[in-house]
């Protein structure tokens, strides 16, 4: 209900004594409502902003934020004020809001901004008033299609990378749409481009008289009569291409029914058509009309230059946008040309000798004087065909300028659109990248930390305080709760590089690489698969030839056994030993989902024991000093992994 | 745009047709001074001088209305006259002026704001009534004076004072007695807030037939006409009326 209804509501109720003498039964009792305060008046500071009003004035919204006893939550008893801390140039407007009744837009301000405070006051955007209420949805529809545009354009663009099992249909279809996804696309675009420009080029030459060799004045044809198998030949060829190229995208894409009513599929059919068509027809005289006005038709290969250039396609939807005024022109234009023509030839009618024989013969000099071009092949000669001649041309002009601009305007503000998103494109890149380096960035920290951290636990002074960075509190409540994450799970977190490292090392072949880790640091296996050692610089990334990215499943289970090997060779109190190597066998009978997770927590030996029972689940507990850390999930077949440990074990 | 171009297409087809004002968008109201505006803004030679002869008095006019406010006599004088605390007139007359401006409320306004508590109905014609009932000096507007005097009366006023005024609500022609056809029109507008859709379904004998019983219990003297004494003395005599006087205790 509006604002004004709670004014009034005392007055409607009193007004009710007219219904009393009348009430043939006794009517209710009036609500008890407790006896009001009276008004007072309320101080809201805003960041720093003192507003005051009258509660009333705030009550009479009851279902937002100020209107209710939610507010209570920001009271502040010291102050005896409601503090907000939000901006006080919005806050402004939402006051007014509960004063007059009428929520106005900001102009200024930025219309996400504005909505972000409306929500949190409990306003419902359909509150703006009236007067605002264009301004405000028109630029709220604004921001909405930029981003959607962003969102598409990031979709779109290079669209998500394809699944490694896609089929050819899927990655052909793609390689079409994205020419600059892959190197094949790109070169078959632009030999497709040069073979349009070809095509176009000869249609052109074709035509030019060009002199024979023998310089016969009498006898200039044109070149194609000259060297008709050349163009011929030249022909063909292009329009074997094109044909190949239709067929191609047909074959790739992913809803022919669809992709057959496109309008590039369809140039694409008129373009090469004629030339089938012309390979059929007999060469008699009857049909070669048809068959020259076929001809005609081979210029349309020009529009299929609209896919290399984002240009024309805007001006096709512009022009397609703007169907309504185009119509509107053609139709005023008609209409203005049927009068003059009617008029022009009514008025010549006398004279003899004139060009103006009949009325549509007159169109045609309508039509070139309106559009200002005036060939001066139809002039008139009498007085009243000039005066009616000169309103003519005067009209014209008038006519044609005005539908343009709209279209000039619509045109402008596609192609703008476009840019930006081209523009956004590039800048998401760029974007995207600093993003990744600031999240990695506090991924190393939490590393770091736990490196240094755990220098920590191990109690004694290693002298490694000084790798130690100072922490904020908030980092460092931060850093607890990714460890309690942790030990939840008994895995440790590793970064991308260590990570996908892991994945490379284990497509190889089992023996190399366990051969390469043992003589490697005692580290062993360990960094083999995991590599992560966050204290070393540089990563052991054990470069084998033939290493792939996808990881087979056979080479899983070697990796998960070597980790069960791993330990072994380490130096440790022999009941950790047996416990962990115990440890790792059941785990990798145990679950399809293996997760093997090596964790080797520098620990003095006197604890070690303890961590790898805590931790047992995840895998057993390391020798001291080294933190690696693998985290990696895998499927595996796990039936016959029993045998596989005890052959590798025996190398 | 598509949509704006069916919009502007229609209202051109009425410009030809004559029954529309291109210029300011109404229907030709006073059409010769408006034509001769508009001849004399299409002369070149004519200047700006010419024109506010012309059109000042429209100009003033319109000036005239939106200045007019009203201020209430100061708030000592409408202690006096009323029941109402000093507070409570202040709560009264910010809620007022914040939903009037002007300071007044025409009838228009009256009716918008009372159609508001009853969406269901058409409370015009009650509104109406109640519209001249509180405008106790007739001149067809409604001051805060008026509107205070009015709920001092019904809310703190005695039972008598209350039924005076009810007597003054139905008394549409203001000659001291109600007739069955006043009767009628108050019963008629009353039901018509209702609106179409009660329980049970209203019949349109039904304002008719209250208007019977009513005389029936009022009219002593079966004069045809119920006086403000009968009046009073009936309803002071009904339990049902005097119950339902507490209905004003918590307003305000």
């Amino acid at each position: 209900m509006a604002a004004g209804v709670a004014t009034w509501l005392p007055f409607a109720r009193a007004a009710a004594v007219g219904w009393l003498p009348l009430a043939q039964q006794p009517l209710p009792p009036a609500p008890g409502v407790k006896a009001s305060r009276g008004d007072e008046v309320l101080v809201v500071n805003v960041s720093g902003r003192r507003f005051e009003t009258w509660k009333n004035t705030l009550d009479r919204y009851p279902d937002t934020l100020l209107g209710s006893s939610e507010k209570e939550f920001f009271y502040d008893a010291d102050s005896g004020e409601y503090f907000f801390d939000r901006d006080p140039d919005m806050f402004r407007h939402v006051l007014n809001f509960y004063r007059t009744g009428r929520l106005h837009c900001p102009r200024q301000e930025c219309i996400q901004a504005f909505d972000e405070e409306l929500a949190f006051y409990g306003l419902v955007p359909e509150l703006v008033g009236d007067c605002c209420l264009e301004e405000y949805r028109d630029r709220k529809k604004e921001n909405a299609e930029r981003l959607a545009e962003d969102d598409e354009a990031e979709q779109a663009g290079d669209g998500p990378a394809l699944p490694a099992d896609s089929s050819l249909r899927q990655r052909l279809w793609r390689a079409f749409e994205n020419p600059h996804t892959s190197t094949a696309a790109l070169v078959f675009y632009y030999v497709t481009g040069f073979f349009i420009a070809v095509s176009v080029i000869a249609n052109v030459v074709e035509t030019i008289p060009c002199r024979g060799p023998t310089r016969r004045p009498t006898r200039e044809q044109p070149c194609g009569d000259r060297f008709p198998t050349a163009f011929f030949c030249m022909d063909t060829a292009c329009v074997l291409i094109f044909t190949g190229e239709y067929l191609l995208r047909l074959f790739a894409a992913p809803s022919r029914c669809r992709f057959l009513r496109s309008v590039m599929s369809l140039i694409d059919v008129v373009a090469i058509l004629p030339y089938y068509i012309g390979l059929f027809v007999p060469k008699n005289d009857d049909v070669s009309g048809a068959f020259v006005t076929l001809r005609v038709f081979r210029v349309f290969r020009i529009f299929k230059f609209s896919r290399h250039s984002q240009g024309l396609r805007i001006l096709g939807y512009t022009l397609k946008s703007c169907a309504s005024e185009l119509g509107f022109l053609l139709f005023s234009l008609t209409m203005a040309i049927i009068i003059f023509a009617t008029v022009m030839f009514y008025a010549e009618k006398g004279t003899s000798k004139t060009n103006f024989t009949s009325i549509p013969a007159a169109f045609w000099y309508t039509i070139v004087t309106m559009t200002t071009l005036g060939y001066g092949d139809m002039v008139p000669s009498t007085i009243a065909g000039k005066i009616f001649g000169s309103i003519c041309s005067l009209s014209g002009v008038l006519v044609i300028a005005l539908p343009v601009p709209v279209i000039v305007s619509n045109f402008s503000r596609i192609y703008h659109q476009n840019q930006r998103a081209d523009k956004r494109r590039a800048q998401q890149k760029v974007r995207l990248a600093r993003i990744r380096l600031a999240k990695s960035g506090t991924t190393n920290a939490f590393l770091q930390y736990k490196q240094n951290g755990s220098l920590e636990d191990s109690g004694s002074g290693e002298g490694h305080v000084l790798c130690v960075r100072s922490r904020s509190a908030f980092e460092q409540q931060h850093h607890h709760l990714l460890h309690c994450l942790e030990k939840t799970t008994c895995h440790e977190f590793t970064d991308e590089l260590t990570f996908s490292e892991a994945l490379g090392t284990v497509s190889l072949g089992g023996r190399t690489s366990r051969s390469t880790s043992v003589s490697s640091q005692p580290m062993g296996p360990g960094s083999l698969l995991s590599s992560c050692c966050p204290r070393r610089a540089k990563r052991r990334a054990i470069r084998l030839a033939n290493s792939t990215a996808s990881v087979s499943r056979g080479s899983m289970q070697e990796l998960d056994t070597l980790a069960g090997q791993q330990r072994s060779p380490a130096p440790q109190s022999r009941s950790s030993l047996n416990a962990k190597l115990h440890d790792s066998l059941d785990l990798n009978c145990d679950s399809q989902d293996f997760v093997a997770a090596i964790i080797s927590i520098p620990t003095p030996p006197a604890n070690t024991p303890d961590e790898s029972q805590l931790s047992s689940p995840g895998g057993g507990s390391g020798s001291g000093g080294r933190a690696s850390s693998t985290l990696r999930n895998s499927r595996l077949g796990t039936s016959c992994l029993l045998p596989e440990t005890v052959k590798i074990s025996s190398l | 745009m598509r949509g704006q171009g069916r919009e502007e297409s229609l209202s051109e087809s009425r410009d030809l047709d004559g029954s529309y004002d291109q210029l300011t968008g109404h229907p030709p109201g006073p059409t010769k001074k408006a034509l001769k505006q508009r001849f004399l803004k299409l002369l070149p030679c004519c200047g700006p001088q010419a024109l506010p002869s012309v059109s000042e008095n429209s100009v003033e006019d319109e000036f005239e209305l939106s200045t007019v406010c009203h201020r209430p006599e100061g708030l000592e004088q409408l202690q006096e006259q009323t029941k109402f605390t000093r507070k409570e007139l202040q709560v009264l007359y910010r809620g007022f002026k914040n939903e009037c401006p002007s300071g007044v409320v025409n009838e228009e306004n009256f009716k918008q704001i009372y159609s508001q508590f009853f969406p269901q109905g058409d409370s015009s014609t009650y509104a109406t009534f109640l519209f001249n009932a509180f405008d106790t000096n007739h001149d067809g507007s409604v001051s805060f004076e008026d509107f205070v005097a009015g709920l001092s009366v019904i809310l703190r006023g005695t039972i008598d004072d209350r039924l005076n005024w009810a007597f003054n609500l139905y008394d549409l022609n203001k000659d001291g007695c109600i007739t069955k056809e006043e009767m009628l029109d108050i019963m008629k507008s009353i039901y018509d807030m209702m609106g179409k859709y009660t329980y049970p379904a209203l019949r349109e004998e039904a304002p008719r037939e209250h208007v019977e019983s009513f005389f029936q219990k009022m009219d002593r003297n079966k004069d045809g006409v119920v006086t403000i004494e009968e009046f009073i003395e009936s309803c002071q005599k009904d339990e049902n009326i005097m119950r339902s006087m507490q209905l004003f205790d918590n307003v305000i």
